[in-house]
């Protein structure tokens, strides 16, 4: 029968200090049954169920849309359920959590500050004006300025990648400053100078120096060094000329 | 012990708004959640939204009582008609509270919503986003319970509802990410976890829409409503049975089998390939059974090649990276091959319109619930609109009933004897490991799953469903003697996944004794054996109660009132 070898990072933080002390359990090995529909979220399932009880990954819709399975798999940002073991050439499927976060278990990173950083954005539309009956009018042009940042899932995998958050442990990041372009760029969003303050600062966009990475790691495909220099662009008008958009 | 007003179990849509509505009217209401609320599978939901708002240039003269019509009809005149009303009023103002709050649904050229053709509907009144509705929905309801302030649990796994003198007093939940359970008091809780669809081998659903939440409501005594009804959608895609949406075949999508026919003009004339999903399913099924599968094999395509290029990348960019990452296919270029997959649960706890359950302090939301809107049979479109309507009603109602108490805190020593009863519990599953006669967990499971997608599927017979239930007996008495290999406190999947699956096998079995009861076809609900609907036997509401020893069935009429029955033709 065919197979896959799966090389799989371990850490438990209750391993006791004569094992190791800090939880690091290196790597383990495991072989699994291939077929040629095979993804590495059901690798992590066939090992948890039937070679290993104790590994511990995230999963849920297991179609790439809920942003729960970002892994480092063969040393690439990936969703784990998106990616198909025969896309991953020969070798060992060598399965790591997403580098640069603290850990929880195995592959289960904690998104702690991730989220936090989330919220403090304040990630919601933003309105002073009369709250008409029906919709806000917007226009499919207005509406078009929205289609890439509302299809992050928040994943974060741009903000394991970004060597900016790995410098400045209070550096927003990529993810919590798309959310703020995605509002920022609403045609419907009144948030004026309410939510600027949280993104034009050292915390901020200015700690984005472009290097990209967050483009290259996204398994989304979605740009957000782009919505960042907007949002840089945005504040620079702000204090010049007193708007913001 | 921590304490809130309110505790709401479930993060998805439904969760969601019922915390954010009891927030807003004062009440401190907290999320527990298995998973990041952005990441529930409401996220997952593709094609759109139903409210009457009348957007569309065919739908001018659409109205709440039209959207109430073909919910109704679509039901097979199972769902409760009063609550129909109510969610079909409620689509219009709700839906326009959606975009208050931001959420990006695409647009008209006047600015206005956008609307699309959908199954079962008589106007183009289903509001999207794209073919992502659910996630823009869902993140939409998340950081609407940002602004409220709404506290939320995390990653953890609510294992057992507390219930003392016949009143709800909170929950006990399993801490994933720390380790360790904790008792959860509240004046009230809200259940807002889902559907069971994982009980199937073929479903669309996310791995975490287990039915574990409509379990505990059920060992708590609530009944469990109409659960033989399971939706299977038409186009699931043919390796992993992920969601190709509605939406594809509403603008313009064919169904193709093997003779390179649009088949559905035997089956649904009129509207072809926008008839109901249970008439879809059952038709493609039909042409599988028949042999004009593709290549003979059991599937058929689904072709959007005609829409091209410009209109797939405008209006479906969701569902052709979904069929080029999971199934090889570029709609673009060729067909999709498809395959009808389970998909909904019709069926769960049983509720009034304000998501009351029989236990006091006790309310249920979303897909968990049945209040019933959606009968024998959901329209595409109707979900969503459940979540937020029903997640309204029943924080409105928590908020009210807590409003209205006496005496607070209540239930104490009774929450720490559930906190123990956790432990025990999993220490007895753990000390079962290794031992003679332990069973394997995930064997069970995937008996179950095999089991469920055999034996109830599409099309049903009492003989294979007889064999099927002998054998969900089976494994439940099999289930009592599961040994549990991992004891580690922290993200202890071997743990939450055992616990799940009881509730899992005993969901199911609801599923397999109603279907097998009811000796008609309504709806989802297809058997061959006794192919009409009766009315006179039939037209009520299945509840079934927990016993040690399997479900009792029990029934309870249906409210009619605006439409009387007549047959379903399309």
């Amino acid at each position: 029968m065919p197979e896959a070898k799966f090389r799989i990072k371990r850490y438990d933080p209750e391993r006791s200090a004569d094992q190791n002390g800090d939880g690091d359990g290196g790597y383990d090995e495991f072989v699994v049954p291939y077929e040629s529909s095979l993804t590495v979220l059901e690798g992590l399932f066939y090992i948890q169920e039937n070679l290993d009880g104790s590994l511990s990954f995230r999963y849920c819709c297991r179609a790439a849309v809920c942003g729960s399975c970002s892994m480092y798999i063969n040393g690439t940002y990936r969703l784990a359920c998106q990616t198909n073991v025969r896309h991953l050439g020969e070798g060992p499927i060598t399965v790591e959590p997403m580098p640069h976060m603290p850990l929880v278990k195995d592959l289960v990173c904690d998104m702690t500050d991730f989220f936090a950083k989330y919220e403090l954005i304040q990630p919601y539309l933003m309105r002073n004006s009369q709250t008409p009956e029906t919709e806000f009018p917007q226009s499919p042009a207005e509406r078009k300025k929205l289609d890439m940042p509302i299809d992050c899932i928040l994943c974060g995998s741009c903000y394991s990648s970004c060597p900016s958050v790995w410098g400045e442990g209070n550096y927003l990041g990529p993810a919590a400053l798309l959310k703020a372009y995605r509002f920022e760029v609403d045609s419907r969003d009144e948030a004026k100078k309410t939510r600027l303050p949280h993104f034009d600062n050292e915390r901020g966009t200015y700690r984005c120096h472009t290097i990209t990475n967050c483009v290259e790691a996204c398994p989304k495909e979605l740009n957000p060094t782009e919505g960042i220099q907007w949002l840089k662009g945005a504040a620079v008008r702000r204090r010049l000329l007193g708007r913001a958009k | 012990m921590i304490y809130h007003e309110l505790i709401v179990v479930g993060g998805g849509l439904a969760g969601l708004r019922a915390a954010v509505e009891a927030k807003r009217q004062g009440v401190d209401a907290a999320i527990l959640s298995q998973v990041w609320p952005g990441r529930s599978h409401s996220g997952a939901a593709q094609g759109g939204v139903n409210a009457a708002l009348a957007n569309h240039p065919e739908s001018a003269d659409d109205s709440w009582e039209k959207h109430a019509f073909d919910t109704v009809k679509g039901s097979d005149y199972l769902a409760d008609q009063d609550a129909v009303a109510q969610m079909t009023k409620d689509a219009i103002p709700v839906i326009y509270e959606m975009e208050h709050d931001g959420c990006p649904f695409s647009r008209f050229d006047d600015g206005r919503i956008a609307q699309r053709p959908f199954g079962g509907a008589g106007y183009p009144r289903t509001c999207y986003g794209a073919d992502k509705t659910g996630h823009y929905m869902l993140h939409t309801m998340v950081e609407e319970a940002v602004k409220a302030g709404v506290p939320m649990y995390v990653e953890w796994f609510v294992s057992r509802l507390v219930v003392d003198d016949g009143v709800c007093r909170g929950v006990v939940a399993y801490d994933m990410v720390k380790g360790g359970y904790e008792f959860f008091q509240g004046e009230a809780v809200v259940i807002a976890t889902g559907g069971a669809g994982r009980t199937y081998g073929n479903s669309t659903n996310a791995i975490i829409s287990t039915g574990y939440g409509m379990a505990m409501a059920y060992y708590a005594g609530v009944p469990l409503k109409d659960l033989e009804f399971v939706q299977f959608h038409p186009t699931g895609l043919l390796t992993t049975n992920i969601l190709m949406t509605e939406g594809a075949r509403g603008e313009g999508g064919y169904l193709v089998n093997d003779l390179g026919e649009r088949f559905m003009h035997k089956y649904a004339p009129t509207v072809m390939e926008l008839a109901p999903r249970d008439i879809t399913s059952r038709s493609i099924q039909t042409e599988i059974n028949e042999g004009r599968g593709i290549g003979g094999k059991g599937y058929v395509h689904l072709d959007l090649r005609h829409l091209g290029g410009q209109k797939i990348l405008e209006a479906l960019p969701g569902i052709r990276d979904l069929a080029i990452h999971f199934e090889g296919v570029d709609p673009i270029e060729e067909p999709i091959p498809i395959v009808p997959s389970q998909h909904y649960s019709m069926g769960g706890i049983d509720t009034d319109m304000d998501g009351r359950t029989i236990v006091p302090g006790l309310y249920a939301a979303g897909e968990c619930a049945c209040v019933s809107v959606h009968g024998a049979n959901r329209l595409g479109g109707n979900s969503l609109l459940e979540t937020v309507v029903f997640g309204r009603r029943a924080g409105a109602a928590a908020a009210a009933y807590i409003g209205g108490l006496p005496a607070k805190k209540q239930g104490a020593a009774a929450g720490e004897a559930a906190v123990r009863a956790a432990l025990t519990q999993v220490e007895e599953l753990a000390a079962r490991a290794g031992t003679p006669g332990a069973e394997d967990p995930y064997a069970i499971r995937t008996g179950m799953t095999t089991t469920m997608k055999e034996h109830f599927g599409v099309f049903r017979v009492a003989s294979v469903m007889q064999e099927g239930l002998d054998t969900m007996m089976d494994l439940k008495q099999r289930v009592s003697m599961i040994g549990l290999r991992h004891t580690g406190g922290v993200f202890n999947l071997d743990m939450i996944r055992t616990v799940e699956l009881e509730g899992m096998v005993d969901v199911a079995l609801g599923i397999a004794a109603g279907a097998l009861r009811r000796t008609e076809s309504r709806g989802s609900h297809s058997r061959t054996d006794f192919p009409t609907r009766d009315d006179d036997q039939w037209l009520k509401h299945t509840l079934a109660f927990h016993t040690p020893d399997g479900p009792r069935l029990d029934y309870k009429a249906v409210t009619l009132g605006m439409f009387e029955p007549q047959e379903r033709k399309y």
